[in-house]
C-alpha cells in the first residue's frame, strides 16, 4: 500500500450514530471522502451538520452515547477502526492531530503552555524532560509568538484567544503528524486575528509538509485555505470537488443556495434566502434530507436517498439532477431535467 | 433635529477592585458621538472589547453610562426618570444576538411575543391576542406554534420570536445587537431578508451591531467603526468600504475572508503604533469622517 497515488487518508462509508432515547441517531451517515498528501480539504457544514462528529470519529474519540457504527478509516493504507485503544493512541497527536474551536477551554489553565507543549512531546516519547522544554520555544518560535523564550512559562490566561490558537497549533504539531484536523480553528477569533491564524495555518502546512482537513461553516475561509471541498449537509456529503469548482460553479442545489445567500451584490437588496430551516438528526425525511427545502426538488427527491454522480474531474454531488449526466465538466441542472 | 443622537458616551468599568484597592479603570465607551437619521439603518461595527455592544446597551439605559448624553427626538434619555424611561422603550427596542438564551424557556412563544403588552398595560385580552396574532404574521411565525416553548423552535424561528416581542410596542427604534450570527449559515439570509422588510414596512430606524462587515456593507446605509472604546471612521457605507481612511479599518476590510479562490488578496496587518489614539475625527469627503 505504499502507492503515491494512495491517498494519506481515505474515509470511507464512515457511519456515527448517537444513541438517543428516541432510537438511534446518524450524525454521519455513509461519509466517504480523502486526503491527499500535502492538500487542504475544507470540509463545509452548519452546526449539526456532522463535520465536527466526522473528524472525532477519525480521532476514534466518540464518546457514549455515540459510536461509530460502520465503514473504514484508512489512514497509510491501515484501517484505524481496526486498532487496539493502545495502538490508536499512538495515532492520535503523532500521526493525526486535532486542533478544536474553542482556543479559550481547550488548554488546561493550570499548567503553563510550555509544559502542556512539552507533555504532547513526551507523552509520545518524541522528547526527554530536558529536551521537551528547549522543542516547546522552538515550536512557540514556529507559531510566531513574539519572546517565546518567556512566553513558555505564561498560563492559559495570560494570552489573548489569538495567542492561545497559536498554543494549540503548536501543540498539534509537536510530533510532527501527517494530518493535522482543525475544526473552527477561526470561528471564535475576531476577524483580523482569524487572517493572522489562516495565514499561519498555510505558513505551517508547507513548513511542516501536512495534509490538513479544515472544518468550519464560513465559505470565506474555504477559499482562502482549501484545496478541495467536501459540503456537509444533514450527516451526509452533498458534493465534494477542487475548490474552484465547488466556489464559482456550484452542482448540489445547496451548495448553490449557500453561495447565492452570501450578503453581496447591491446594497440593500433582499438576499436569496434558503427557505425553511436545517432538520433534526432525528427526523430526516426518507429520500435527499435537503429536499425539503429544495428549490429544485422533483419526483424522486422525497422517497429515496440520490446516488453520488460523478460531475466532473475530480467533482460529485449526491443529487438527481445529475443522475444521469454523463461525466463531464460542463453538466448543468438544466441539461439533466429538461 | 437627529433622530437619534449620542454625544461624548462614556462608559467606565473597573476591574480588580478591593477592599482596600482602587482597582483599574477600562473605558470601554471613551467619548463616542454619532447620530441616526429617521429611517435608516446605522451600523456600528467593531471587534470583541471595541465598545459597540456597551453603546447599544448605555442608549437604553441597560448599561448606564459613565457620563454623556443620548438624545431620542431631542430629549435626553439620560435625565429620564425611571417612570419616563419606561414610557421611552416603548419607543426603543433591542433584539439581542443570541435567540437561544435571550428567551425564557419556560414561557410559551405567545407568552413572550405578550409580555410587553402586560408590562406597558396595554389592552384587553381580546385585543391583546389580537395584537399577537398580527405580531406572529408579521415576521412570518406559524400561528398554529403559538403555544410552544422556545427549545421547540429553530434558532431562526426563537429569533423570530425575539423580534416580534421587540416590535410588539410599536417602536420606532429598534437595536439590533447581532442579530443573525448566531444563526446557521443558511438561516441568516431570511432574517436579514425580514428585518429589512420590516424596516420599510414599518418604517423603523435601525441600529445595527455587527462585526459580520459583509452583512453591513449591504444593510447598512452608514457606518460607524469602532476600535477600542472610540470611533475611528464614520460616514457612508459606500464610501467606507470603497476607500477606508483609518489604518484600523483598512485591515479590517482587508481581513475579510472572500468566497472566491482567485479573488485578489491584499492583507493589510494593522501596526498598532501607527494608530494615534487621540486623533479628533476630521471630515475626509463629504460625510465621511477618520481619526487620522
Amino acid at each position: 500500500m505504499s502507492d503515491a497515488d494512495e491517498p494519506l487518508l481515505r474515509v470511507e462509508h464512515l457511519t456515527t450514530v448517537f444513541d438517543l432515547p428516541g432510537g438511534p441517531v446518524p450524525a454521519v451517515d455513509d461519509v466517504s471522502f480523502e486526503i491527499r498528501a500535502g492538500e487542504t480539504l475544507g470540509l463545509v457544514g452548519e452546526s449539526g451538520s456532522g463535520k465536527s462528529v466526522t473528524a472525532v470519529s477519525i480521532m476514534r474519540l466518540v464518546q457514549p452515547p455515540g459510536r461509530i457504527a460502520g465503514g473504514r478509516l484508512l489512514f497509510k493504507g491501515r484501517d484505524l477502526l481496526t486498532l487496539d485503544e493502545r495502538a490508536m493512541r499512538g495515532v492520535r497527536g503523532a500521526d493525526i492531530s486535532l486542533i478544536f474551536q474553542e482556543p479559550m477551554t481547550a488548554l488546561n489553565p493550570v499548567f503553563t503552555i510550555g509544559d502542556q507543549i512539552a507533555e504532547a512531546l513526551r507523552v509520545h516519547g518524541r522528547a526527554s524532560r530536558s529536551e521537551a522544554s528547549a522543542k516547546a520555544v522552538e515550536l512557540l518560535e514556529a507559531v510566531q509568538i513574539p519572546d517565546a523564550a518567556s512566553r513558555v512559562r505564561d498560563y492559559p490566561h495570560q494570552l489573548s484567544g489569538g495567542m492561545r490558537q497559536r498554543v494549540l497549533i503548536a501543540i498539534a504539531l509537536a510530533c510532527r503528524p501527517a494530518l493535522v484536523m482543525a475544526d473552527e480553528p477561526t470561528t471564535a477569533l475576531d476577524v483580523t486575528i482569524q487572517a493572522q491564524i489562516l495565514d499561519l495555518l498555510r505558513d505551517m502546512k508547507s513548513q511542516f509538509h501536512l495534509s490538513l482537513l479544515l472544518i468550519t461553516h464560513d465559505l470565506g475561509v474555504i477559499a482562502e485555505t482549501a484545496d478541495r471541498v467536501a459540503v456537509m449537509y444533514a450527516g451526509r456529503i452533498v458534493e465534494t470537488g477542487p475548490v474552484r469548482a465547488i466556489l464559482q460553479d456550484p452542482l448540489h442545489p445547496y451548495t448553490r443556495g449557500l453561495l447565492a445567500s452570501i450578503p453581496g451584490g447591491a446594497p440593500g437588496r433582499r438576499l436569496k434566502a434558503i427557505e425553511g430551516s436545517v432538520p433534526s438528526l432525528g427526523a430526516l425525511p426518507p429520500g435527499c434530507a435537503f429536499a425539503p427545502r429544495c428549490p429544485d426538488r422533483f419526483e424522486p427527491c422525497a422517497t429515496q436517498p440520490p446516488p453520488d454522480v460523478a460531475v466532473g474531474p475530480d467533482h460529485q454531488t449526491r443529487c438527481y439532477l445529475y443522475d444521469r449526466v454523463p461525466l463531464k465538466s460542463d453538466a448543468r441542472p438544466t441539461d439533466a431535467v429538461r | 433635529m437627529p433622530f437619534v443622537e449620542v454625544a461624548h458616551l462614556v462608559k467606565h468599568f473597573v476591574r480588580g477592585a478591593g477592599l482596600f484597592r482602587a482597582g483599574t479603570r477600562l473605558a470601554a465607551v471613551d467619548d463616542v458621538s454619532f447620530s441616526i437619521e429617521e429611517g435608516e439603518t446605522f451600523g456600528l461595527v467593531g471587534e470583541s472589547g471595541s465598545g459597540k455592544t456597551t453603546t447599544g446597551r448605555c442608549m437604553l439605559r441597560l448599561v448606564e453610562p459613565t457620563s454623556g448624553d443620548v438624545r431620542f427626538r431631542g430629549a435626553n434619555v439620560l435625565e429620564f426618570s425611571k417612570r419616563r424611561l419606561r414610557e421611552a422603550r416603548r419607543q426603543m427596542q433591542i433584539v439581542f444576538q443570541d435567540p437561544y438564551s435571550s428567551l425564557n424557556p419556560r414561557m410559551r412563544a405567545r407568552q413572550i411575543v405578550e409580555e410587553p403588552l402586560l408590562i406597558h398595560k396595554l389592552g384587553d385580552r381580546t385585543t391583546r391576542r389580537t395584537r399577537v396574532a398580527e405580531l406572529v404574521e408579521l415576521v412570518g411565525l406559524n400561528p398554529a406554534h403559538l403555544d410552544r416553548f422556545p427549545h421547540e423552535f429553530s434558532g431562526g424561528q426563537r429569533q423570530r420570536i425575539g423580534l416580534a416581542r421587540a416590535l410588539a410596542l410599536n417602536p420606532s427604534f429598534v437595536i439590533l445587537d447581532e442579530p443573525v450570527s448566531a444563526l446557521d449559515v443558511s438561516v441568516q439570509a431570511q432574517v436579514v431578508n425580514l428585518l429589512m422588510d420590516l424596516q420599510q414596512q414599518l418604517k423603523l430606524t435601525y441600529l445595527f451591531i455587527a462585526h459580520d462587515l459583509r452583512l453591513v456593507q449591504h444593510i447598512c446605509g452608514r457606518v460607524a467603526v469602532m476600535y477600542l472604546g472610540k470611533i475611528v471612521e464614520l460616514g457612508p457605507a459606500a464610501a467606507i468600504f470603497a476607500a477606508p481612511q483609518h489604518p484600523y479599518t483598512r485591515a479590517l476590510l482587508s481581513a475579510i475572508p472572500v468566497p472566491d479562490p482567485d479573488a485578489p488578496r491584499h492583507r493589510v496587518v494593522l501596526d498598532p503604533s501607527s494608530v494615534n489614539r487621540g486623533a479628533a475625527l476630521k471630515e475626509v469627503a463629504a460625510g465621511h469622517w477618520a481619526a487620522i
